[in-house]
């Protein structure tokens, strides 16, 4: 397999893509921003060593690079078969907790006194609030406090100019359900009653809740005039300076090479037109917040995926300093982009918290979890010129989509970063509309530009006669991709693949894949503390958040690699800004960014630890080292238990701190996937059901393959969900949301999983000390509406344009049906 | 005030009063009620808005609190016993996050009024194991990640550690069907699936192995 030639091939065009970087790419998230900003010192050769650190993939050939690290930097890590913790599969560290129901959420936690809170939504989608009267719900026994909000925190535009709109005490309404004003009282259902007691007057607007409708020069106006929204520390958000006219913020134009001469030199060209429908985060445990505010420190349980993004949030709505917030996330049901940020929940629950004197729960019911949300939705046009031999010449994609009263409706990463082409034009509008603001959701604006871009390579692939795989053979560089479609060669049933609309019965059967790519994004906000006891126990504390993708569980095993001991055994303490700061996890962070700051840590706490030990033991530190719970010696067979030698520190505990230093080389690197999708369409029914999916995937070194593995069938579920079954319905007469629940908005359940095998490569690159990354983003969500339009067109015939593939979108697209698809 | 009582009452279905909690236990014995429980049942006396004291069989101890007549059984688990293993999700019977035991079957406890449940034993998450150990189902959720969040997990478990009592072999669809009302959005079903396959071959075994202690193990 490693044949020489093609490791160097491999290894120059990863040196070329580091160097050269991907230009036109998708909005990197503010993560991205922020740790641009912080800029890593100027490397000070004399604190700096060269190390020679592992490079490539195994079924390539692995080598080594010489990099300029750290001098503290602990020695590279070998591959993964080397080691004896990292990278096996481990039981996830919290488990026994989630299984037995022990793991306290946010919505679990009871504190003494704690009151329950309720938030009122707008009942109209477009208004100016008149007055709002409280004093019944004052009266409601029961009630200890009631709160107007003044200032929407909710992840709406903002308007450029605020002159544009006569001054109001409240914010204006843009979308039903927008939170108007909260009740705290001794039970929920108390709260819930007094609520809606709160009588609002409205002047109600003009409403529009309709993309297309949205786009006529004579649509109601969303915002009077330019309004931008802030990304959340997730992503998400769009740019900020671009033309606005009507509803229509942008277009927001990236621009790589000549597109027109590109097109001239193109001996064939596809158009294709694609659409996809808005899809809501739906996570089990809904946003929300215990908020205790007390003379001297705000505490906050939050259902966050950013600790960090929390506290900076109330420490800038309440002016208080961070040191006096303290923000708490142990267990966490759920968040897919969506939970950044106090947000307005938060900043009403510390608001109900101050004025009653007393904690206060505030969850949002799921009615308010579908609304505040969402992904936006996408009307695409792209259009690709290739060479005969399938060289891309010009890719062109023109998008509309809508975050409703928010923005981050760009598309354009995959037809950007996916394979080479020299000229590329991208134009990406966002629509204003009187619905709940978009939020990054799981890989912002992938699985929309997937959709029609994977899906339009595959009709040149169609024009060029070329098998799909062939095609991407020759216009991908990336090496992983290059052996991920190797494997899915060899292992799933791509061979069997027939011509497209090979069954003459009802049901047709078919095959389609697709790629994916995700940035490498590290949030230099990443630290911890390890600290070793006297009696040999290990700990290591860290603000950062397990979110479900398992963080904990990684922890404990770098941990367990340096000491030598079971990741069970070591204690690990997360989510509490009490504990160094750690990163926010969004856009696939957390693994990459966390693991070298933890590695280093635990590292510098065993130097410190057989340092002390050493001379008690009659030898030197270099002379030890930690191994199956023991210090041994490395000159002779000796060795100690862990424990005993702990027993010989003079003082109770040692302890190390370190933040995250910087990748070593200034780099643009992606990860990603490829999965491939078989399936059958019922052409009498409609029904789509998918049989198999075959994926394979890239997330640097993986340190819990199990954990990993778990991320991308969920990545793929959720993929399938959203191109068969999720779909907000907005009443246009209304103006609401009308399928807020989960009945009638429909995510995937058990019995429509289908066999799912999930391969994992390793692909070093030489940037941390464990050159691990997440894989929340690129798992399977970005793949799969493509992979299974792809399929839908090889068991049919006929181009799925626009998703999700209910039975009669499917219905309409094969001409069974003169009904409009809903989209 | 008038409009303060009308909605107290907002919530699913109010109901007039535990008497006819009371009347659906009795009248299945109607020969053996006396003529005054006859007049309660036919009169039910009104209960509520004010708080009603129950005393209800949980995982094996009797609680003794006070609930709203509109008070669900997962509001009285997780708020006044603070029960939180049950988790609330949809709120309205479509995921089955809520799901207990009452008298050994599987219902949703965000659809059950707590006045409803009377007599009948309740079994939770939290009693389902033995205080550090794990149930089969469990320890199999653990060995094979069959979890992310762990949100619909207490759910998932209750669900399928039922569906083991009624046939402790099942096949796959068999475990799609009992699981089929519990919604998972993180995308643990294939996980589920692998546990349960690994309970139907091999039994109860893998309990043994994957104790885990909540306590620090000897480094």
């Amino acid at each position: 397999m490693a044949d020489e030639a093609m490791v160097l091939e491999a290894q120059a065009q990863q040196e070329k893509q580091r160097k050269e970087g991907v230009k036109g790419e998708a909005k990197p998230t503010r993560d991205a921003e922020s740790s641009d900003a912080k800029k890593p010192p100027a490397k000070d050769v004399s604190q700096t060593k060269t190390a020679s650190v592992l490079f490539g993939i195994p079924q390539l050939g692995l080598t080594h690079v010489d990099r300029q690290v750290p001098a503290d930097e602990p020695p590279p890590l070998p591959e993964n078969a080397k080691l004896k913790y990292v990278g096996r599969p481990t039981v996830r560290y919290d488990g026994a907790a989630k299984a037995s129901g022990r793991g306290k959420y946010t919505a679990d936690i009871h504190l003494p006194g704690m009151l329950y809170a309720y938030m009122l939504g707008a009942n109209v989608p477009h208004g100016r609030i008149q007055s709002v009267d409280t004093s019944a719900a004052e009266r409601y026994p029961g009630v200890k406090a009631v709160h107007v909000i003044e200032h929407d925190y909710g992840g709406s535009a903002e308007l450029r100019d605020p002159k544009e709109e006569t001054p109001s005490r409240y914010p204006v309404v843009r979308y039903a359900g927008q939170p108007i004003a909260a009740v705290a009282a001794t039970s929920q259902s108390i709260a819930e009653d007094a609520a809606k007691l709160i009588q609002v007057k409205y002047d109600p607007m003009p409403f529009v809740v309709d993309r297309m409708d949205a786009r006529q020069a004579d649509a109601p106006l969303v915002f009077p005039g330019p309004a931008d929204a802030a990304g959340s520390a997730g992503g998400g958000g769009g740019p900020k300076d671009v033309p606005q006219t009507g509803n229509v913020h942008g277009p927001e134009k990236k621009t790589k090479g000549d597109i027109e001469a590109g097109f001239k030199e193109a001996d064939v060209v596809v158009e294709s037109e694609y659409f996809t429908q808005v899809q809501t985060h739906s996570a089990l445990e809904t946003h929300g917040f215990v908020a205790d505010w007390k003379p001297d420190e705000l505490t906050v349980y939050a259902s966050t995926q950013g600790t960090a993004s929390v506290r900076d949030e109330f420490a800038e709505v309440f002016k208080l300093p961070k040191s006096k917030i303290r923000v708490i996330t142990e267990f966490m049901g759920g968040g897919f982009g969506a939970k950044f940020g106090a947000g307005n929940e938060g900043v009403v629950a510390a608001n109900l918290s101050r004025k009653a004197g007393a904690p206060v729960r505030l969850m949002l019911d799921r009615r308010q979890e579908h609304i505040v949300s969402n992904r936006p939705d996408s009307h695409q046009k792209l259009r690709i010129g290739a060479k005969r031999d399938g060289t891309l010449t010009a890719i062109e994609l023109i998008s509309y989509g809508t975050a409703g009263v928010g923005t981050g409706a760009g598309t354009a990463g995959p037809a950007t970063n996916l394979y080479k082409c020299a000229n590329i034009h991208t134009e990406e509008n966002d629509v204003f509309i009187n619905a709940g603001p978009g939020a990054a959701f799981r890989a912002p604006g992938h699985p929309q530009g997937s959709f029609a871009f994977e899906q339009t390579i595959d009709e040149l692939a169609v024009k060029l006669d070329l098998d799909p795989l062939e095609l991407r053979e020759r216009i991908d560089e990336s090496p992983a991709r290059k052996v991920e479609r190797q494997i899915i060669r060899e292992k799933s049933n791509w061979r069997n693949r027939r011509p497209a609309a090979s069954d003459t019965g009802p049901i047709k059967r078919g095959m389609g894949i697709a790629q994916s790519v995700w940035y490498r994004f590290v949030d230099m906000d990443s630290s911890c503390e390890v600290r070793v006891s006297k009696d040999g126990s290990v700990e290591v504390l860290s603000a950062v958040q397990d979110i479900g993708g398992g963080t904990k569980t990684i922890l404990a095993q770098v941990v367990a690699e340096e000491f030598g001991i079971p990741p069970q055994t070591v204690q690990v303490r997360v989510g509490d800004t009490r504990f160094p700061i750690g990163p926010n996890s969004g856009g696939s962070v957390t693994a990459g960014s966390i693991t070298p700051a933890i590695r280093n840590t635990a590292w510098q706490a065993k130097q410190k630890f057989l340092q002390t030990v050493a001379p008690a033991l009659g030898t030197s530190a270099d002379n030890l080292d930690l191994r199956d719970g023991n210090v041994v010696w490395k000159d002779n067979a000796r060795s100690v238990s862990l424990r005993s030698a702990a027993a010989k520190m003079p003082t109770s505990e040692i302890a190390a701190r370190t933040m995250r230093v910087p990748d070593y080389e200034k780099a643009r690197l992606l990860y990603g996937g490829v999965d491939c999708v078989e399936l059958a369409v019922d052409t009498e029914t409609g029904r789509v059901h998918i049989e198999r999916v075959f994926g394979v995937h890239d997330c640097g070194r993986p340190i819990n393959p199990t954990g990993v593995i778990s991320q991308v069938h969920g990545g793929i579920l959720q993929g399938i969900s959203y191109a068969l079954f999720e779909q907000r319905v907005m009443d246009r007469q209304k103006g609401y949301m009308l399928n807020a629940n989960l009945e009638s908005y429909k995510i995937i359940g058990a019995r429509e999983v289908p066999e799912i095998q999930v391969e994992l490569i390793e692909n070093y690159i030489g940037q941390s000390s464990t050159d691990a990354a997440g894989i929340g983003e690129s798992a399977g969500i970005i793949t799969l509406a493509a992979a299974i339009g792809n399929a839908f067109y090889n068991a049919t015939g006929v181009r799925m344009r626009s998703i999700p593939m209910t039975p009669s979108n499917v219905l309409a697209a094969l001409g069974k049906t003169s009904g409009e698809m809903t989209v | 005030m008038s409009d303060v009582k009308q909605t107290n009452f907002s919530r699913r279905g109010f109901l007039k009063g535990a008497g006819l909690t009371a009347a659906g236990t009795l009248l299945e014995h109607a020969e053996a009620l006396t003529a005054e429980v006859k007049k309660a049942v036919h009169e039910p006396a009104t209960v509520g808005p004010d708080g009603v004291a129950v005393r209800l069989h949980i995982n094996g101890h009797l609680h003794a609190t006070t609930v709203e007549p509109r008070d669900t059984l997962a509001t009285t688990l997780r708020d006044q016993l603070g029960l939180t293993g049950t988790k609330v999700v949809c709120d309205r019977g479509a995921c089955s996050a809520c799901t207990v035991w009452i008298d050994g079957t599987p219902q949703l406890a965000c659809m059950t009024l707590t006045l409803d449940i009377g007599d009948k034993k309740v079994t939770t998450i939290e009693g389902l194991s033995e205080g550090d150990s794990l149930h089969p189902v469990q320890a199999a959720f653990l060995k094979h990640d069959a979890m992310q969040c762990g949100f619909c997990t207490p759910g998932m478990v209750m669900a399928c550690a039922s569906l083991m009592k009624r046939n402790p072999h099942p096949t796959r669809p068999e475990v799609a069907h009992a699981i089929s009302g519990n919604l998972c959005r993180c995308g643990t079903y294939p996980r589920i699936f692998d546990a349960m396959d690994d309970l139907s071959k091999n039994g109860s075994t893998s309990r043994a192995g994957l104790v885990m202690p909540r306590t620090m193990q000897e480094v």
